[in-house]
């Protein structure tokens, strides 16, 4: 519990950063390999993230995110699908598939952040 | 005279160049570094580990079945590759890279075949047990384009068949392989949507597909076949909105005690209990979170149960007898698997984040031993050679 709302304050804080700059999500989601955007993740929670990414995304997208039940991850992959949806995708889940909601664990800005590390492949933290 | 003294050394030679102790295998078992590409082989009498075997590929998702003389461990990785390893020697007797994208295997009744569901391409593949030539392909493909399903909850049944479910499709085959290289295929459809792992019974009777886009399991008598696909447990969600499933349970290794059946409910804190006789439901047994391993002691009386994220710091233990969770333990950071010793004196349990596997005594719930393992995932005992649908 605690760490879920220690979640949400760091995402309203990732969120007011992107508000306060005016840069719109699916932007910022769009700069692949761009240096760490303002609304970018702290080092710590980038390995949290990192983690989350191989281990529980991975339980279906698979650890080296070449795909299982779910679909590769891998910048080829994902190459023409737009990051707004990518993102939309990871926080809300899509339904009729087996993709959940991951929203209660990571914010728009942090799924943003995640999609930008796929794009550039072998995602790894800090 | 001259021969008999070859006959003599040869042995003590192959043993010496080998470096093999004069052992038996039966309380032995393998534990996957999932990360590390490797497995380390334990021993359940010592509670220690005797070492490792390394440069098996990417292991998240690994599975293991093993050959009837419970020497050889038959390692299926995730990207497609099949090892076998010799755990005695500890080393790689054979490998072969098979497919782009597997889940696991199974064995067939009479050890001489070996078998790998993949998901892409989506199929099974049969090979030898002893060299793993390749012996039969069967792509599982449907619809009218002839797109490829994949394969999940691939077990052995009895007369050398196995049994599978096309999760794309929504089909279970039945393979027969009385004439390995021209496997008979008896195919049921429209078994239900998203079947996502099956079994077979202990008694070899049964089989079970769980359906994750639909509130109820598949079952298929495989004393019956002809008698078709049936829906058990049809609506238990009682049409109620489902939790986002983080981590699909898994069937193989599934709980039965005495009559009862106990299932990991899909999406619900729950665990259902089956009376295998009508396959009615009789209990539901409320839980810390979303079940992914339903494991019965081998004595019956305790069931133990592990869950999905972001529940998996947790096992439980539900007493057979009362139908009601008696005991909650913490093992570690993300308990991934846990396995019983062949007769279920102990359990063990992978903590991925801990690096850790944790033994515990099933009795008195005290841990009485802790090994330093490298994300460990699927821990598999010897014991599994000799039971129908391991």
């Amino acid at each position: 519990m605690a760490s879920t709302t220690a979640t949400g304050r760091r995402a309203l804080h990732a969120l007011a950063a992107v508000v306060a700059l005016g840069v719109p999500l699916a932007v910022m989601a769009g700069q692949a390999g761009a240096p760490a955007a303002s609304g970018a993740p702290d080092p710590s929670r980038q390995r949290e993230l990192v983690r989350l990414l191989r281990q529980d995304c991975g339980s279906c997208h698979g650890m080296r995110l070449t795909g299982g039940l779910g679909p590769p991850l891998t910048p080829q992959a994902l190459r023409d699908k737009p990051s707004d949806s990518l993102v939309a995708t990871i926080v809300s889940g899509r339904a009729g598939t087996a993709m959940p909601p991951w929203r209660p664990f990571l914010s728009e800005a942090e799924a943003a952040w995640l999609v930008a590390r796929l794009r550039e492949g072998d995602p790894h933290a800090p | 005279m001259r021969r008999e003294l070859v006959a003599l050394l040869l042995p003590a030679l192959a043993a010496g160049c080998a470096q093999v102790e004069m052992r038996g295998t039966g309380d032995l078992g393998v534990v996957i570094e999932r990360a590390a590409g490797r497995v380390q082989v334990v021993d359940t009498t010592a509670r220690a580990s005797l070492g490792s075997v390394a440069g098996l590929g990417d292991l998240s998702h690994a599975s293991v079945v093993y050959s009837r003389d419970a020497r050889f461990a038959y390692v299926f990785g995730r990207d497609g590759a099949l090892t076998k390893v010799d755990i005695l020697q500890r080393r790689v007797a054979a490998r072969t890279a098979q497919a782009g994208n597997s889940i696991g295997g199974a064995i067939v009744q009479d050890g001489t075949l070996v078998a790998a569901q993949n998901y892409e391409p989506g199929g099974v593949k049969v090979f030898r047990a002893d060299t793993l030539e390749l012996v039969a392909d069967i792509p599982a493909t449907y619809g009218v384009k002839g797109e490829r399903s994949k394969v999940v909850g691939l077990a052995d049944a009895p007369g050398n068949r196995l049994v599978f479910s096309l999760f794309d499709a929504g089909e279970i085959w039945i393979a027969d392989l009385s004439d390995p290289r021209a496997p008979k295929i008896d195919r049921h459809r429209d078994v239900g949507r998203q079947p996502y792992d099956g079994l077979v019974t202990p008694d070899g009777r049964y089989y079970i597909a769980g359906l994750f886009g639909e509130d109820g399991l598949a079952l298929l008598d495989l004393w019956h076949p002809e008698q078709g696909v049936r829906r058990i447990l049809d609506g238990y969600g009682r049409g109620s909105e489902k939790l986002p499933v983080y981590k699909m349970p898994h069937l193989r290794g599934w709980a039965i005690a005495g009559e009862f059946a106990y299932l990991p409910a899909i999406g619900r804190h729950e665990v259902l209990v089956v009376d295998t006789r009508d396959w009615r439901m009789v209990a539901r047994v409320p839980v810390a979170g979303q079940p992914v391993f339903v494991i019965a002691r081998p004595d019956r009386r305790q069931v133990w149960v592990n869950f999905a994220f972001p529940d998996n710091a947790l096992v439980e233990v539900i007493d057979t007898e009362t139908r009601r969770v008696a005991h909650r333990l913490e093992p570690g950071k993300a308990v991934l698997h846990l396995e019983f010793t062949p007769r279920g004196e102990a359990v063990w349990i992978s903590a991925r984040d801990d690096d850790r596997v944790l033994v515990y005594d099933t009795t008195t719930l005290a841990r009485v031993a802790s090994l330093v393992v490298d994300s460990p995932s699927g821990i598999f005992f010897t014991s599994r050679a000799a039971r129908i649908g391991f």
